[in-house]
């Protein structure tokens, strides 16, 4: 069952019902779901996660809702892979991936999503809807299909027709508007205070975000019931990073981890890497930025959690990781060429972060080190059009020789 | 009377700039700040502009010529 209890303000700490809500009435401040922890305390086990099913329902005494009040899309229990070759190349002995790209549409947005839906069910909402660049409007699309609501994403109209077709297949009303990312957006806002629809990144926010706790309890479990002594994760918003942190705190605090000593480093795109400026400054003044960067899917000028992730990196002696453009696409193909996982954009940043941090000595050889890679490279394959420089060569055997000859002078 | 609730960033040139008493001023709004921080190099004020819609488009418009970032109180809701 679900040990939900209250929804507080994370800013002047006023507690309010279990609501479609996620403002303070009285500061303006983001709302976040609060627990009864000493209840979850006494039914909580290692024994009984473990029996729980493979996916983040497993955890669901630690979410605001349960699966049997909605769906269950099998979201969650991805792989944590040991990167023995890729760590190899970078000098470290227990690197990690943990591969989310295997979720039922390819991406993280799966975890928050299947929470956020199955809330909006609870509260009896029949419209399904989000403002995205791609892997939420999927994600959100798929839900709604498979909960048999109304279905709205809406999206800036240059959107890449890929990303359109990814969520157009699941039979949802696309919603493509003529104007810039910061029109969508105050469009979306107005929208969710004027409609009784379940905006999942507005409205449902609360409770979205915690399904991203799932990561941090996922990797811990997998690690055999031990936090991770570093994490490296993408930042737009900012919230899966600090959410992360909250699930590894969550377990220790359970009983269910010994100690939490986990280094939290947050990566970022040079296009679009406000809480990276604001941690080289040396302020948790976040100052919003236009997004010009190849990974959209963490192109959030104005992260509304950045001042969070930010407490997060200097609570846990963290690091934030500005990452060239050139390289994300980079670490794309040594990502894939070394581990056999093809990520998107997010998981070139990720992995560019990782190479940089493990060049400068800041992360020792032995650390067991965790790189989330939070979605699927057939998502942004534009980035990495050059990739494929086939051997050109007549179908018989000797034209084959002599075309692999050049091919293979070409490639030196 | 329609509520906006609204976040202004200010570079740090517009600091020392009257933007919010301006708002009743010159456009006929009563405001209400909720929270806010206010540095040297830069500041956020969220608040609340209440008021004529149209005077309020209006006065949003002129705060945006003024070098000021307006966003809704959520920040950025559209994700990837």
């Amino acid at each position: 069952m679900s040990y939900i209890k209250c929804l507080y303000c994370r800013e002047c700490g006023r507690e309010y019902p279990v609501a479609p809500e996620h403002v303070c009435e009285f500061c303006f401040g983001p709302l976040e779901v609060g627990y009864d922890y000493e209840a979850i305390k006494k039914v909580i086990s290692k024994d009984k996660i473990q029996k729980g099913p493979l996916s983040i329902w497993r955890y669901e005494d630690l979410l605001p809702v349960t699966r049997d009040s909605g769906i269950d899309m099998g979201t969650g229990f991805t792989p944590l892979v040991k990167a023995e070759n890729l760590g190899k190349t970078l000098g470290l002995n227990n690197l990690y991936i943990k591969n989310d790209s295997t979720n039922p549409t390819f991406s993280f947005k799966d975890r928050v999503v299947s929470v956020a839906t199955n809330k909006a069910l609870e509260f009896g909402f029949e419209t399904l809807a989000c403002a995205s660049t791609g892997n939420l409007a999927g994600s959100v699309s798929a839900h709604g299909a498979k909960a048999k609501m109304d279905t709205k994403v809406f999206f800036p109209s240059d959107l890449e027709q890929g990303k359109i077709l990814g969520a157009a297949i699941y039979g949802s009303t696309l919603v493509a508007v003529d104007g810039t990312y910061d029109e969508v957006n105050r469009l979306c806002s107005e929208l969710a205070d004027n409609h009784r629809w379940a905006f999942v990144n507005v409205n449902m926010r609360p409770y979205y975000s915690e399904g991203s706790k799932t990561l941090g309890y996922e990797v811990a479990e997998q690690l055999g019931w031990r936090a991770p002594d570093r994490c490296i994760v993408p930042a737009a918003s900012g919230s899966l990073f600090t959410k992360i942190w909250k699930g590894l705190n969550e377990l220790k605090d359970l009983g269910l981890l010994e100690s939490v000593n986990t280094f939290m480093d947050l990566a970022q795109p040079d296009g679009c890497s406000p809480i990276v400026e604001a941690f080289e400054q040396g302020t948790y003044h976040v100052k919003p930025v236009k997004p010009e960067t190849i990974a959209k899917s963490l192109a959030i000028g104005n992260p509304a959690d950045g001042f969070y992730a930010l407490k997060t990196i200097a609570e846990t002696k963290g690091n934030a990781v500005r990452v060239p453009e050139p390289e994300v696409a980079e670490c794309m193909k040594l990502l894939a060429e070394t581990e056999g996982i093809f990520t998107e954009t997010a998981g070139g940043v990720v992995i560019s972060a990782l190479r940089s941090l493990a060049k400068r000595g800041i992360i020792s050889a032995d650390e067991v080190v965790v790189a989330f890679v939070t979605g699927n490279g057939l998502k942004t394959v534009e980035v990495i059009e050059d990739a494929a420089d086939p051997v050109f060569t007549n179908p018989d055997y000797k034209s084959f020789q002599d075309a692999l000859n050049v091919w293979n002078k070409r490639s030196l | 009377m329609p509520i906006k609730r609204v976040k202004f960033t200010y570079e740090q040139e517009m600091i020392k700039e009257p933007i919010i008493s301006m708002l009743s001023k010159d456009f006929d709004l009563v405001t209400n700040i909720r929270r806010a921080d206010v540095r040297e190099d830069m500041g956020w004020v969220v608040l609340e502009i209440e008021g004529d819609e149209n005077e309020i488009q209006k006065a949003l418009d002129w705060v945006a010529t003024k070098c000021v970032r307006v966003d809704p109180i959520s920040g950025d809701v559209v994700e990837g």
